[in-house]
């Protein structure tokens, strides 16, 4: 059985931010199965918060279900990658599915990242503009790539970074969950190291906050996460809170080898 | 849509409107917007247009191409900036007020947009009867050739993010009471500050639009505000608040 739980700590926090009537982010994380999702929707009335929901429920419970049978050794990088990618697969169809055979949510999608924790690793796989962060030594790094206009000018050498914080095209997403009947998740291994806070977050944050305060916030309150979470939703939302602001945060506070005993040590090494 | 204000020592010669993805100035009759000055170049700047964005490009030109005041070779155009090429000056503004408020709102969501080329056409066609009315940009050409899909309310476009705090807000500053160091000030100039001894007890001070809060971090005592310990929550700070924190008395003081 697999049980990170003694190892991770994991807390949320989510508000609609100033602007907007409801929230239509969703969010789950499970530190005994090492799991974070976080997702944020896009479609008219409540079509959005139903798309994001969707995602984050099949993928929290499949996920749930596909490891409550597994040995920590049982799942590698590459087991881990292949689950994100055939439930992220999994959320789209259903999502687009409903979107086909219900009228009122006709057009909706959502973004989408998830992280996985096993044997001292994380896979992460995303799709659309939600990231991962990661403060290691008190450094602030963004792991994901959003999949969005913004990006790709940035990419291009059209803007610089510096020039994309002030743009107007901050809302154009390339890739989204449940809008084609099929989606590509971009999914990638990553070691882990004892003391690593991994940040999982919708624009509301990273939109509205710069990464130096983020970093700044997490550095200084790393001691105590609930507080840190509540504290970067407060940011957001000072700093005008003009979309949903999701944060999930997990830190790892030590490793969490799949093989521990000697034998096994003995075995890997052969292998 | 955004334009171009063309102006020659105040007096104004005309606008042009970014209704082209590429709109090429200068000297020679080929250019979008042609002028017949000596101190342009044949072909000395490009402004691209995507979407809501227009990026100003010089284009090697002799003399250079000013942006408020400053050269620029690439300059992503911030509304009211002010080109100068030779003499003259183009202002770019950006028009929203007659979009009217529906359409604002239409800007502001996140669209979904295939952007990839290469990618066959399948999907469905996005003018699908089950598709939502397309609103919000126009699409671009060049690499973006479908419309965006679907909406999300996103962070409308704005300025980009600022300092959480409001630069009203006055500085403040932390006077040290007792202790090895009383005496010194520490100067509250982040947006957060911890106090306290990391393991043993901790508290940070944050700056918000609002003023300056306290908030208990870390350790099985709490800080001591005025004489009372304070709970979980964040107390708000209030000029010459004495505050106690792993046995060093300091005193909260607004600088004006």
């Amino acid at each position: 059985m697999i049980n990170l739980g003694s190892v991770l700590e994991a807390v949320t926090a989510t508000h609609p931010g100033m602007v907007r009537s409801h929230n239509e982010d969703s969010l789950a994380a499970d530190a005994e199965i090492g799991l974070a999702v976080l997702a944020d929707g896009m479609g008219g009335y409540n079509a959005g918060e139903v798309a994001s929901g969707i995602a984050v429920e099949l993928i929290r419970t499949e996920m749930k279900k596909a490891l409550a049978g597994k040995t920590p050794e049982e799942l590698d990088g590459q087991d881990a990658e292949q689950l994100i990618e055939k439930h992220a697969t999994r959320a789209n169809a259903a999502i687009y599915h409903a979107s086909q055979t219900q009228p009122q949510y006709s057009g909706m999608g959502t973004t989408l990242v998830v992280a996985l924790w096993h044997d001292n690793q994380i896979s992460v796989g995303h799709i659309g503009d939600s990231r991962l962060y990661r403060l290691r030594d008190g450094a602030l790094e963004q792991i994901t790539r959003d999949h969005s206009l913004l990006q790709e000018q940035i990419d291009s050498g059209m803007i610089t970074r510096e020039q994309a914080r002030h743009s107007q095209n901050k809302n154009l997403v390339t890739r989204a969950v449940g809008i084609d009947p099929e989606v590509e998740t971009e999914v990638h291994t990553y070691s882990v190291e004892p003391g690593d806070i991994y940040l999982l977050c919708s624009d509301g944050l990273s939109d509205m906050v710069s990464d130096e305060d983020v970093q700044l916030t997490l550095t200084s309150l790393s001691a105590n996460l609930p507080l840190a979470a509540e504290q970067l939703v407060q940011l957001a939302n000072d700093c005008g809170g003009r979309d949903n602001i999701s944060v999930i945060l997990v830190r790892v506070a030590k490793l969490y080898p799949a093989r521990t005993g000697l034998l096994d040590r003995v075995k890997a090494w052969f292998k | 849509m955004a334009k171009l204000i063309l102006s020659l020592e105040g007096s104004v010669i005309r606008e042009i409107p970014l209704d082209k993805e590429r709109i090429t100035i200068g000297r020679r009759p080929q250019n979008d917007i042609q002028i017949e000055n000596l101190a342009v170049s044949g072909e000395h700047a490009c402004i691209v247009t995507i979407l809501n964005d227009s990026f100003l490009e010089d284009l090697g030109s002799t003399n250079g191409t000013l942006v408020n005041g400053n050269p620029i070779k690439k300059h992503i155009l911030q509304n009211n900036d002010v080109i100068e090429i030779g003499k003259y000056k183009m202002k770019y503004v950006v028009e929203v007020a007659a979009a009217g408020h529906a359409t604002q709102d239409d800007f502001e969501r996140t669209m979904v947009m295939k952007s990839q080329p290469g990618r066959p056409a399948v999907a469905r066609p996005a003018a699908s009867p089950t598709q939502p009315p397309m609103t919000g940009p126009r699409p671009a050409t060049g690499p973006l050739t479908s419309p965006p899909l679907g909406a999300r309310p996103a962070a409308p476009a704005g300025p980009a993010p600022k300092p959480a705090v409001a630069d009203a807000q006055p500085l403040a500053a932390l006077q040290l009471l007792t202790g090895p160091n009383a005496g010194r000030e520490i100067e509250l100039v982040k947006n957060l500050t911890t106090l306290g001894k990391p393991g043993l007890q901790v508290a940070v001070i944050t700056r918000r639009p609002q003023g300056y809060f306290i908030t208990h971090v870390e350790g099985a005592s709490f800080p001591v505000l005025n004489g009372k310990a304070i709970d979980a929550r964040a107390r708000q700070l209030n000029d010459h608040d004495v505050i106690e924190l792993a046995g060093v008395k300091m005193e909260f003081f607004l600088k004006r």
